[in-house]
C-alpha cells in the first residue's frame, strides 16, 4: 500500500518538486558537449595560428558562430547545474545557500550571454 | 561529546584509498575547475571581438608560464570530465558497477585523459 496521493504519484515530481528535469538535463546537455567540446578541439589544434585574423576569421564563419554559442550555452547551463549540487552538498547555512545559489545563476547566465554577443560581433561584422 | 565507548559504523579513513574515490573526486574538482575556464574563455571571445590590440594582451597573458600551466590543467580537466562523462553514461544504463569493471573504467578514464592531454599539447605546439 503507497501513502502516497494519487494525484502526486501521476505527477511524478516527489519531495523536491522538480521530478527528474535537473537529472535529464545535466545528461543530456553532457551528450551535447561531447560533441561540441569535441568539436571546439578539433578546430582549436587545426587553426593555423592563433593571430587575431585568423581567430577572428575562424568564429566568425556562420557554421562556426553557431556551434560556438551553442558551446558556450550549453556549457554554461552545465556549469550551472552542477555548480548547484557542489553549493547544495557544501553550503549548509541556509541564507548563504540560497544568496550563493543566487549568485552561481547571474555569473552563469552573464557568462553565456557576454560570450554569444561576442561571438555575434564578430559573426556580424560590427 | 561522543562516547569513545561506543562502537563506530566504519568511516572513510578506515578503508583502503580505491581509485574509484579519487576518480569521483576528480570528476567534481574538474567540472568546477571548467565553470571557471567557462570566464576565461568568454574573455578569449570577448578580446577577440574588441580587436587585436586587446586580442594579443590577452594572449600575451595566457602565453606565461602560469596561463600555460592553467591551460595544461583545464585541457586535462576537459579531456577527463568528457572520458568519466561517459563512464556516468554508461553507469546510468545500469552496467560496469561491478567492483572489478568499476576499477578498470577508472584506470581506462585516467590514462585516456592524460594520454590525450599530451597528444594535445604535443600535436597544439
Amino acid at each position: 500500500m503507497s501513502l502516497r496521493a494519487p494525484l502526486g504519484r501521476v505527477l511524478g515530481l516527489g519531495s523536491a518538486k522538480n521530478g527528474t528535469d535537473h537529472w535529464w538535463g545535466q545528461r543530456v546537455s553532457g551528450v551535447a558537449l561531447l560533441l561540441l567540446g569535441l568539436w571546439f578541439v578539433a578546430s582549436f589544434v587545426m587553426l593555423s595560428s592563433l593571430e587575431h585574423g585568423i581567430v577572428v576569421e575562424f568564429i566568425g564563419r556562420p557554421l562556426n558562430s553557431v556551434l560556438l554559442s551553442l558551446l558556450c550555452l550549453t556549457a554554461t547551463y552545465h556549469s550551472w547545474l552542477g555548480v548547484q549540487v557542489v553549493i547544495e552538498d557544501y553550503v549548509h547555512a541556509h541564507g548563504s545557500k540560497i544568496v550563493s545559489l543566487i549568485l552561481s545563476r547571474f555569473a552563469h547566465v552573464f557568462v553565456a550571454v557576454i560570450s554569444i554577443y561576442a561571438i555575434l560581433r564578430i559573426g556580424l561584422g560590427a | 561529546m561522543s562516547n569513545t565507548e561506543r562502537p563506530l559504523s566504519p568511516h572513510l579513513s578506515i578503508y583502503r584509498w580505491p581509485i574509484t574515490m579519487t576518480l569521483s573526486i576528480l570528476h567534481r574538482a574538474t567540472g568546477v575547475a571548467m565553470a571557471i575556464g567557462l570566464v576565461v574563455l568568454a574573455a578569449w571571445l570577448v578580446s577577440a571581438a574588441s580587436g587585436s590590440g586587446d586580442y594579443d594582451r590577452f594572449v600575451t597573458l595566457m602565453s606565461t608560464l602560469v596561463g600555460r600551466l592553467l591551460l595544461i590543467g583545464w585541457s586535462f580537466a576537459f579531456f577527463f570530465h568528457l572520458a568519466n562523462g561517459v563512464r556516468h553514461l554508461v553507469w546510468d544504463t545500469g552496467r560496469g558497477f561491478e567492483k572489478r569493471q568499476a576499477n578498470a573504467s577508472a584506470w581506462f578514464v585516467l590514462v585516456t585523459a592524460v594520454a590525450a592531454t599530451a597528444l594535445l599539447w604535443v600535436i597544439g605546439s
